[in-house]
């Protein structure tokens, strides 16, 4: 393993009720790569990120963060602490609260009860969430109830709250799922723009998105890595052709 | 709106009473009115106690009472040590049940109840740390929902029956009354009562302010966030359990102040008071006030209060079902309650 190395899955299992959600499953990621996953379903791509992020811990096997730091041992906050962010497949906002609200809690800062029963806004954050609103196309909608908003803008506020969280590595779920495609071409944009400074993992269904991102590519099938490599690599591997692009 | 709203409901609160105890002492409103609207301000406090864990914690607490009886019964222990040598029996230092179960010296636990701060700072102390432990185990479990207000209720339930043992040296089945003196002023003139009605008030008012701060910090964002995708704030880094766990016991203690001025007002404390009917009935206050308003919480209280007192007085077999049938229509008709009426249709017009 370099140092390089951001994400290390080695071996990991996890079983739900005897079904192998993920099966020895071993999976590297550099530091500043985005790497595209996709796999049918049941393949376990959201199992794989419900163990990066501690939402469920694997019967075996390691998953190492950065140098050193096993997740396994983690919860949550705990991980979400260490500069991992997760957007989930279904869009999940503050829904009553506003557009900057929504942005004010996933501001990177003092998460504890002590701090925000006292805290003020600070012009620094103000600074902070003017930049994701413009960054994510918000501007004019801060005001709005996030659960006012379309689908596509809650899509882009999470993905906007992630990047408040200021995270390392951010765990992308299906980001385009019931996007237009015009909206799709924007969100390949803003991830290509994110991947700038930050290391991203996208799990995705849509193959045209996935070769408009451009990235190395992993095809998860029962639980393990099935083929990896470009997207014409993998899309032309006979196995893959018959697990899941043939269907 | 809620700004409006809120400033309007202490207005109302702290003139209301100002008027009250002004009649009263000028002889026209009689004392048994203001000790009745003092029982509504301290059921307030309760509800509002409630609203703020239902309302913007998500915790449906059916166990509210419980927190609210313990308040009372640190009162009441300290409204006993004040009669003295008046008891039947007229022993200086034991209460009469005491006596009369042959007791020989107080229980240690009663230990510094003839000190009135002492009894005040227990009547939030006990409730509070009550919660916490309480809190402690069931946030960090995880347990949520219809599972949680079950153990609330299991909780409350538990503390019924222990109250009911006479061995547990709180007077057993009658609880503690025949209360004298309060701060060494005799408890049943009509100036006490006045005082007490004011205190209810100011307290009253100090817990909606407590309350509206509270839920309106960026504490307060997170706690509605939690309330609504519990998940989402653990992947931002917050700690749900210590957010709920915080605001469960500021509730609680808010509870036992609202039991603290309960009981002088009303002469008795026993443990019916424990009862999970009581937790429920403050539920329904909040349902049919507003949930998550703060301000209907208060609302809701006094009106189902002032409407228990009238149909018990005029039509006593009614009053159940009276209960019941509000909190169905309110539940069907009404489900942000009555000050959603208001707020829905200044939505609309903005």
């Amino acid at each position: 393993m370099s140092t390089d190395t951001i994400l290390y899955l080695d071996g990991v299992s996890v079983s739900f009720d005897g079904f192998k959600a993920l099966n020895a499953l071993s999976l590297y990621l550099q530091k500043g790569e985005m790497r595209a996953v996709i796999g049918p379903n049941g393949a376990g791509k959201t199992t794989m990120m419900d163990v990066i992020t501690g939402k469920t811990r694997p019967d075996d096997g390691r998953v190492i963060f950065g140098n050193k730091t096993d997740l396994t041992a983690l919860d949550e906050p705990a991980i979400a602490e260490l500069g991992i962010g997760r957007k989930f497949q279904k869009p999940t906002v503050f829904e009553p609260h506003t557009v900057w609200d929504n942005f004010l809690l996933a501001l990177s800062g003092d998460r504890r009860p002590r701090f925000t029963l006292w805290a003020r806004e600070t012009a620094h954050e103000r600074e902070r969430i003017d930049a994701l609103l413009e960054t994510t196309r918000l501007t004019e909608h801060r005001n709005r109830r996030a659960g006012d908003l379309s689908h596509g803008q809650k899509q882009w506020l999470e993905i906007g709250m992630l990047l408040a969280q200021e995270p390392e590595l951010l765990l992308v779920d299906e980001p385009v799922a019931g996007m237009t495609d015009h909206e799709t071409e924007q969100t390949a944009d803003l991830l290509r723009e994110i991947n700038r400074t930050r290391s991203v993992v996208v799990v995705e269904h849509d193959m045209h998105f996935v070769r408009a991102l451009g990235v190395k590519v992993t095809v998860l099938h029962e639980g393990s890595v099935l083929s990896e490599g470009t997207i014409d690599h993998v899309s032309s591997d006979p196995r893959v052709v018959e697990v899941y692009l043939g269907r | 709106m809620n700004r409006t709203a809120t400033i309007l409901c202490l207005a109302v609160i702290l003139g209301g009473t100002a008027l009250l105890a002004f009649g009263n002492a000028t002889g026209a409103v009689p004392t048994y009115i203001i000790s009745l609207v003092g029982k509504y301000l301290c059921f307030a406090i309760l509800a509002l106690a409630v609203d703020l864990v239902w309302g913007f914690a998500g915790i449906l607490s059916l166990g509210h009472a419980a927190f609210f009886s313990l308040g009372g019964y640190a009162m009441g222990m300290y409204l006993m040590r004040q009669i003295g040598t008046r008891g039947v029996y007229g022993n200086p230092v034991l209460p009469d049940f005491m006596v009369f179960l042959n007791w020989k010296e107080l229980p240690w636990y009663w230990t510094g109840f003839d000190n009135p701060l002492f009894a005040i700072l227990m009547a939030t102390a006990v409730p509070g740390l009550l919660a916490w432990v309480f809190g402690w185990f069931a946030f960090r479990s995880r347990v949520s929902g219809v599972y949680l207000s079950i153990i609330t209720q299991a909780m409350t339930y538990a503390l019924l029956l222990a109250f009911f043992r006479n061995d547990m040296g709180f007077g057993g089945n009658n609880g503690l009354t025949d209360f004298k003196d309060i701060f060494g002023y005799p408890l049943q003139s009509d100036s006490v009562r006045r005082a007490l009605l004011i205190a209810s008030a100011v307290l009253l008012a100090a817990s909606l302010l407590t309350a509206r701060y509270v839920v309106t910090s960026r504490f307060g964002k997170v706690l509605i966030a939690v309330r609504d995708t519990e998940s989402r704030t653990r992947f931002l880094a917050y700690r749900p359990e210590r957010y709920k766990l915080f605001v469960f016991v500021l509730s609680a203690v808010m509870a036992g102040i609202g039991g603290a001025l309960y009981v002088p007002q009303v002469g008795i404390i026993n443990p019916s008071e424990f009862a999970p009917g009581n937790s429920i009935e403050a539920v329904i206050w909040v349902a049919v006030g507003g949930r998550g308003t703060l301000v209907g919480a208060i609302l809701g209280a006094i009106l189902v209060n002032a409407g228990k007192t009238y149909f018990t007085g005029a039509i006593p077999e009614f009053w159940l079902f009276a209960l019941g049938a509000l909190f169905i229509l309110v539940t069907l008709l009404l489900p942000k309650g009555i000050l959603g009426l208001f707020s829905s249709r200044s939505e609309r017009k903005s």
